[in-house]
C-alpha cells in the first residue's frame, strides 16, 4: 500500500504538487510511482529559468526497467531543481515526498492546479 | 497472470515480498527489495535465485556421447563423469538454437540444462537431430527445481547444510549431494561471475531447500535475488543471454564465443560448415561490450552510430552496473566499424561507447 500524504495535490501522471508559503510549488513523483518504476538510476531535470506549460514534459526519470517523462502539473517557470538527485537518484525511492523532490516552479497562474486530484481521489486511481 | 507457468516456489516468492512478472511465459520474481541492492549482495556475500524455469533434458543411451558431439559446437568428448560443459548448439547456418550446459553422469548418461524460453523449440530440435543415433531424449523440466546460490559466501552456506566435501568440487564440476536433507545435483556453476552452486532437485523439495538455504545464508549476508539482479550480474560478467548476445541470427563466433566452437574436434557437428566460412571470412558483424561513464542506461535496440552519425549496429543488452555506477552493455556492430569510435543518442545527448573486454570487473569464480 503506497503512502499518499493528505496535504498534497496529485496529477494522474503520478506527480505530486505542494503549495509553498512563498507562492511557489514543489513537484516530485509519488510513492506509488517510485515503487512502480523500481530502482531509480537517473533523473534529468531542467535548468532554473526554464518554463513549461501544464502537462508538458519537464524531465525524465530512469529506472533499471524504463525511462519515463515527468510532466509539469501546472504551468510555470523553474526556480529550483534538486541537484542532489544527479549523484543519488535513489533518493527518489527512499524519500519521494521530501528529499526526493524534483523541481520548484513559480506558477504562471497562482490559482492553477484546481483540476489536480486530492489524496482521496489519487488513492482511488492507484488503489 | 493465471495462464503463466509457476515454479514450485511461486508462493514462497510472494510471501517474501517478490515482485512477480512474466518472464518467458513464467511468473517469476524480478526483484524482492531492490535490483541494485540484490546485485550488490551477490558481489559482497551471496544471493539465492530460483531458476526452476530452466529446462532439464536427459540424454541416455550408447549413442549419447556421439549424438551430443554432433549436436553442439563445443567438444563433448573432453567430458568425464562429474564434469560440466558450456556450449551453444547451432542451426546449419551457424545461428544459435540455444546455449546450454551438458552434464556427464556416466559413459552413456548425460543431462542438459537449457533456457526456459527455448524448452519446446530445443526439444523439437534435439529430437529431430537424434533420429540417426541410438539415444533416448527425455524432457525432465517438470521434475526438477533449480536453486542457484551465488557469491563469495555461497560455498560456505551450501557446505553448512551438507556432509559432501564441496571443496573437492571445482568450477564446472558437479557431484550428487544431500543438502538440508534434499537430494541434489550440486553443480559448481552459475551465471553471475561469482563462485557458487546450482542445485538441481525434485520439484517437491524446493520450498524446504529454499527455506533451509535462506536460514543458513542470512547470517552470512545472503539475500533473495530476482531475475533483475541475475541479468545485471551476468552482463557485468560478460556472459551472453540467449535472444540478446546469442540468437538465431547471431552465431557463437559473431558473439566472440570462439572458445566454445571446436571446429577441429573431428566431428562434423551441426553448423560446422557455416562456422568454418565465418571463421575464414572474419564475419560481417561482431558483438562488442561497452561502458559509457554515464548513468543513462543504453537500452536494447538503441541504434549504434559511427563518428559520422551513420547507423552501424544496435544495442543488444544494457543496464546500469551497480558496482561501476555507469551504464554498461553489449551491441552488434558491423565489423569494419567495430574498431572505430561508436556512440549512441539518448534523448538528444550523444554518448560515446567505450569498448570493454569483459568481464567488466575482476571475477571471483574459481
Amino acid at each position: 500500500m503506497s503512502n499518499i500524504p493528505a496535504d498534497l495535490r496529485y496529477a494522474k501522471t503520478h506527480e505530486w504538487l505542494r503549495r509553498e508559503s512563498d507562492g511557489t510549488v514543489t513537484v516530485g513523483i509519488t510513492d506509488y510511482a517510485q515503487n512502480s518504476l523500481g530502482d531509480i538510476t537517473f533523473v534529468q531535470l531542467p535548468k532554473v529559468g526554464a518554463s513549461f506549460r501544464s502537462g508538458e514534459a519537464f524531465g525524465v526519470v530512469e529506472s533499471v526497467k524504463a525511462a519515463s517523462d515527468l510532466y509539469a502539473p501546472v504551468a510555470g517557470t523553474v526556480v529550483a531543481a534538486n541537484a542532489t538527485l544527479d549523484g543519488t537518484p535513489e533518493t527518489v525511492n527512499r524519500s519521494p515526498f521530501a528529499d526526493g523532490w524534483m523541481i520548484r516552479l513559480k506558477p504562471a497562474d497562482a490559482a492553477a492546479g484546481g483540476d489536480l486530484l486530492d489524496a482521496a481521489a489519487y488513492g482511488q486511481q492507484v488503489g | 497472470m493465471s495462464e503463466l507457468k509457476r515454479t514450485p516456489l511461486r508462493d514462497f516468492h510472494a510471501a517474501h515480498g517478490a515482485r512477480l512478472v512474466d518472464f518467458a511465459g513464467w511468473e517469476m520474481p524480478v526483484q524482492y527489495r531492490s535490483i541494485l541492492e540484490e546485485h550488490k549482495a551477490v558481489r559482497r556475500a551471496a544471493g539465492l535465485f530460483d531458476v526452476s524455469h530452466m529446462g532439464e533434458v536427459d540424454v541416455r543411451g550408447p549413442g549419447a556421447a556421439g549424438f551430443l558431439n554432433h549436436l553442439v559446437t563445443n567438444d563433448v568428448s573432453r567430458l568425464f563423469p562429474g564434469r560440466v560443459l558450456y556450449t551453444p548448439m547451432c542451426q546449419p547456418d551457424g545461428g544459435v538454437v540455444d546455449d546450454l550446459l551438458v552434464y556427464m553422469r556416466g559413459a552413456d548418461d548425460f543431462f542438459l540444462c537449457i533456457n526456459a524460453g527455448n524448452i519446446d523449440k530445443d526439444l523439437a530440435w534435439i529430437h529431430a537431430q537424434a533420429a540417426a543415433f541410438d539415444v533416448k531424449v527425455t524432457d525432465r523440466s517438470a521434475d526438477y527445481a533449480l536453486l542457484a546460490v551465488q557469491g563469495p559466501s555461497a560455498a560456505a552456506i551450501v557446505q553448512s547444510l551438507t556432509g559432501a566435501k564441496l571443496d573437492l568440487v571445482k568450477y564446472y564440476h558437479f557431484t550428487e549431494a544431500t543438502v538440508a536433507g534434499v537430494h541434489c545435483i550440486a553443480s559448481r556453476t552459475g551465471y553471475t561471475g561469482e563462485d557458487g552452486f546450482e542445485l538441481y532437485h525434485a520439484a517437491g523439495d524446493a520450498v524446504a531447500l529454499a527455506t533451509a538455504l535462506l536460514e543458513a545464508g542470512r547470517p552470512r549476508g545472503l539475500e533473495l535475488a530476482g531475475l533483475g539482479a541475475r541479468d545485471s550480474l551476468r552482463l557485468e560478467a560478460g556472459y551472453p543471454l540467449y535472444g540478446h548476445e546469442l540468437a538465431a541470427d547471431i552465431s557463437p563466433l559473431t558473439a566472440s564465443l570462439g572458445w566454445t566452437v571446436k571446429l577441429d574436434k573431428g566431428v562434423d557437428f551441426v553448423g560446422r560448415a557455416a562456422l568454418v566460412v565465418e571463421q575464414e571470412s572474419g564475419g560481417a558483424r561482431k558483438v562488442v561490450f561497452f561502458r559509457t561513464g554515464d548513468r543513462r542506461i543504453v537500452r536494447a535496440e538503441t541504434p549504434v552510430l559511427d563518428s559520422t552519425g551513420a547507423i552501424v549496429g544496435r544495442v543488444l543488452s544494457g543496464t546500469l552496473s551497480p558496482i561501476l555506477n555507469e551504464a554498461i552493455g553489449s551491441a552488434l556492430v558491423a565489423t569494419p566499424a567495430a574498431a572505430g569510435a561508436l556512440a549512441v543518442d539518448i534523448r538528444g545527448a550523444r554518448i560515446a561507447l567505450q569498448p570493454v573486454r569483459p568481464p567488466f570487473l575482476p571475477l571471483r569464480k574459481t
